[in-house]
């Protein structure tokens, strides 16, 4: 079966594979905004996407949260466009639209039916330059970000314990803040500060246009140019220059406890290298390792072990995703079955992993995981948000596209050595953060 | 993201292809078993979408959860192989085998290549007519289900479903959850596992969605290899429910900074003449853009909540119209107020030409949205023929939408919403709201 509780490692375990999705073109318009167009006729329908190189990890100091705002205000109004109508106007032609904000990128899109694309395309460069923000939108919408903070964040103990880890994995980096931002932070944010924000990242040369379905690349030029290549590129516009990390020296460890937790367990991250351009071979080794030491519960090397050998854990799993601008993480997770002390919990893990090192990659587990990411690039050719998304956010976080395409081959080049290496690399305590998250404070024995 | 996805969308049973040329053929195999297919060879893999109605309301008394518990089971070893060895066949393959349950059906969801079709088809008849149901996988499965559970005991979201769940539908099955609970599922053994499959996965209760790279006699042969085998008939289904659910406010105190809400009511069957006219009122109600009713009134203009919507559902033995948000605890009150009040416009003054104008523009122009890959077809397959939809739904579903008018939606919005029937469950600390019957 599928365990639900922390399914969203799960989902991280392959991380994302480029295809060679046949018809990719790219090129640049003269304000430098950057196109990809994605060929894909399964249906008549198209999905427009805009990516600005800006997220949560780009905000300056004491305002958590407002690359996030912003992203709420954008579908307010602008020069053209009342408060509300751009998503009207989309949902009154059947398509539906949405945006997301990440540590590294923010995006907006729309799948709309394909003879729509200009229109969609006119409403998504009108808020490129012209947002009009006045400050009755503030109020209102900062209560709805807090509400969206509470339904994600406040009422799940698993999120609140997940960005203490953050928390405490980056002793510089901004990636130790919570993309919705702190709670104290988050419900001060003011127009100036969404504004400001705005002036400075938003435009022509730090966005990145995708449009993947029934469409072809003359016909997104022209619209691209005609739409987005009148807007002048944004001269606030600086490349990323944020904080990095010092070198970690010293292990962290966290108690964590909340009534609500129903099942104790041990948690851990490590903090990692990621995908460079032109460099993605450790971060390859690092996926595979994920992979085979804890991708699947039933034949993951950890899976195995603690959960079928031994009968010592519920569940238990690795995840790593190389996709970001700067250091981002290992993880593992043990789940002991109930009654288990944590730090038994936390013990069996690490021999574990100790006898996997000893013992070295299973072959055969390591071709399987090969033939499926061979398999994923054809599956992958059925959906174009899928590749659509697979562009666009390794575009904004750095890579090129040469890069995305070069993935898969670079995947299926990764030895048992190379991921033996990359293992006894990344598993260094003094870079790690392990948390014990229970249900009732531990007891302290005199 | 600006937008709170809302998952039970997924549950309104309009679905369909629309503007999108899908061309679905019925196949029969040689063996009598009938499936929708959708053939599409651009890409050479199929997704394959089989159905066994009757699902998780078939589990036998006092064995709350075997339904589930088997299903979770069917992969863990079939066949001369066991857990580890099945999986490592799957992935050999590069074939994925999804195996869910939800209160009507039992789900199996496949992709396989073309080139591994056959062997894949194999692999999958193994676990559907040999599962091994060993002791020891039906214990690790078990203890993951409770560990679920245990973390569910706590999930402001799932105590409110069950409440309202247990308020709607009495003594039916769907008033409790199909997982069951701590102690009914630590009390299921073995033996409650084989009859839950001898239950549930029988031949006449099939129904198969294939969309991809396979041809009508193709798909002939694999339903036959894959479900010749299995026997007929299975636990009785369930009777349809009559539910009493009065109108009124159900409080339950959970420490957690938001509350959530659940309300509803009876809704509307999806043969009737005005479904229609009930599902292009919803759509502006309580439909899935900001700019519904009650998305603009509780969100956009009070920031009240992150998401807000209301929905028509239509179960085998249930049609519900239901709906939900989360607050802050102390404007749990006024929210509320605020949902009474649009459910009271709604019934007495139904929508205006605009808002219809809007709701059927969207509606029609986002059918084809709804089929971006095989699998979602084949899925949608597969509901339609649940539904008891005819085969060119499709092309005529628009055109039902198109024909709703202000007057049908006045008249159905009259008999649909209906405020003093509205139960509202609550779980949270809400401030000045007790329980009202």
């Amino acid at each position: 079966m599928r365990f639900a509780i922390l399914a969203l490692f799960a989902s991280l375990a392959i991380a994302p594979l480029a295809a060679k999705a046949g018809e990719v073109t790219s090129f640049e318009l003269e304000n430098g905004m950057e196109v990809v167009v994605i060929e894909n006729r399964r249906a008549p329908v198209v999905v427009h996407m805009v990516w600005y190189r800006v997220g949560a990890a780009d905000e300056p100091p004491g305002v958590s949260g407002i690359a996030h705002f912003l992203e709420h205000l954008m579908f307010k109004a602008t020069d053209e466009l009342e408060s509300g109508e751009l998503s009207e106007t989309v949902n009154r032609n059947g398509g539906s639209d949405n945006a997301f904000t990440a540590q590294d990128y923010t995006g907006y899109f729309q799948r709309i039916a394909s003879d729509r694309l200009e229109l969609v395309m006119s409403m998504e460069a009108s808020r490129m330059d012209g947002l009009r923000l006045v400050p009755e939108d503030i109020g209102t919408e900062r209560d709805v970000v807090i509400e969206e903070r509470n339904q994600r964040v406040e009422n799940d103990p698993g999120a609140l314990f997940g960005e203490q880890m953050r928390a405490a994995q980056y002793l510089n980096h901004p990636y130790s803040i919570p993309i919705i931002g702190w709670k104290h932070e988050a419900d001060q944010l003011t127009l100036d500060d969404a504004m400001s924000f705005y002036e400075q990242h938003y435009g022509p040369n730090n966005a990145i246009l995708v449009v993947a379905g029934d469409t072809d690349a003359e016909e997104v030029r022209q619209l691209a140019e005609k739409h987005y290549g009148v807007i002048p590129a944004n001269p606030n516009i600086v490349p990323r220059e944020r904080a990095q990390e010092p070198p970690q020296l010293a292990e962290r460890r966290l108690e964590y406890s909340d009534p609500r937790i129903g099942n104790d367990y041990v948690m851990r991250t490590y903090l990692a290298p990621e995908r460079d351009p032109g460099a993605q071979e450790e971060a390859a080794a690092l996926t595979m390792l994920a992979e085979v030491l804890g991708g699947s519960p039933t034949t993951s090397a950890l899976g195995r072990k603690l959960q079928f050998e031994e009968e010592k854990s519920v569940y238990v799993a690795a995840w790593y995703s190389g996709q970001s601008v700067d250091d981002t993480t290992f993880g593992l997770v043990n789940v002991p079955v109930p009654g288990t002390d944590l730090d038994q919990a936390e013990a069996d893990l690490d021999r574990a992993i100790a006898e996997f090192l000893e013992e070295g990659v299973d072959a055969d587990k390591l071709e399987r995981i090969k033939t499926q990411i061979r398999a994923s690039e054809i599956y992958s050719l059925d959906n174009a948000s899928g590749l659509a998304n697979r562009y666009g956010a390794g575009l904004a976080s750095g890579l090129t596209i040469e890069d995305i395409e070069a993935w898969p081959d670079i995947l299926q080049a990764v030895t048992e050595d190379d991921i033996l290496a990359a293992a006894r690399k990344v598993f260094d305590r003094r870079k790690a953060v392990t948390g014990h998250v229970r249900s009732t404070p531990e007891e302290v024995t005199q | 993201m600006i937008r709170f996805a809302l998952t039970l969308a997924a549950f309104i049973g309009l679905a369909g292809p629309g503007q999108a040329a899908v061309d679905i053929q019925e196949v029969t195999s040689p063996g009598g078993i009938t499936a929708w297919l959708v053939e599409e060879t651009s890409v050479p893999f199929t997704a394959l979408e089989i159905r066994f109605r009757g699902g998780g309301s078939l589990d036998r008394d006092g064995k709350r959860g075997a339904v589930n518990l088997m299903t979770a089971t069917l992969e863990e070893g079939a066949g001369d192989l066991d857990a580890q060895q099945f999986a490592i066949a799957r992935d050999e393959l590069a074939a994925s085998f999804r195996f869910s349950v939800s209160r009507d059906g039992l789900s199996v969801s496949a992709r396989f290549l073309t080139k591994n079709r056959d062997e894949a088809i194999d692999l999958l008849k193994l676990a559907l007519t040999e599962p091994r149901f060993e002791e020891s996988a039906v214990a690790r499965v078990r203890e993951q289900i409770l560990s679920g559970l245990r973390s569910d005991q706590s999930d402001p979201n799932r105590i409110a479903s069950e409440l309202f769940n247990g308020i709607a539908y009495g003594d039916h099955p769907y008033a409790t959850n199909l997982d069951g609970t701590l102690e009914s599922v630590a009390a299921l053994t073995r033996e409650d596992v084989m009859n839950a499959y001898r239950d549930t996965l029988v031949r006449d209760r099939v129904f198969v969605g294939a969309a991809g790279d396979i041809s009508a006699e193709d798909l002939g042969a694999v339903m036959d290899a894959l479900l010749g085998d299995l026997p007929t008939g299975g636990a009785p289904l369930p009777e349809g429910v009559e539910t009493t659910m009065s109108g009124g406010i159900t409080v339950e105190t959970l420490d957690v900074p938001q509350s959530v809400a659940l309300f509803g009511h009876t809704g509307i069957p999806r043969d009737d003449p005005d479904f229609f006219a009930a599902f292009v009122a919803n759509e502006v109600f309580g439909g899935s853009g900001l700019q519904s009713r009650l998305g603009v009134e509780v969100r956009e203009e009070r920031g009240l909540t992150y998401g807000i919507g209301s929905y028509l559902v239509n179960w085998d033995y249930a049609n519900m119209m239901i709906g939900q948000f989360a607050t802050a605890n102390d404007r749990v009150k006024e929210a509320i107020d605020v949902v009474l009040a649009e459910w009271e416009k709604v019934a007495s003054e139904g929508v205006t030409e605009d808002e219809l104008e809007t709701a059927k523009t969207y509606l029609t122009g986002a059918y084809a949205l709804r089929f971006d890959s095989n699998a979602s077809i084949a899925r949608i397959l597969v509901g339609m023929q649940m539904d008891g939809l005819p085969i060119d739904y499709i092309e005529t579903r628009n055109s039902k939408v198109e024909a709703v008018t202000v007057e049908d939606v006045k008249r159905v919005a009259q008999r649909l919403y209906r405020p003093e029937d509205l139960r509202f469950v609550i779980v949270g600390q809400p401030e000045g709201l007790d329980s009202v019957n």
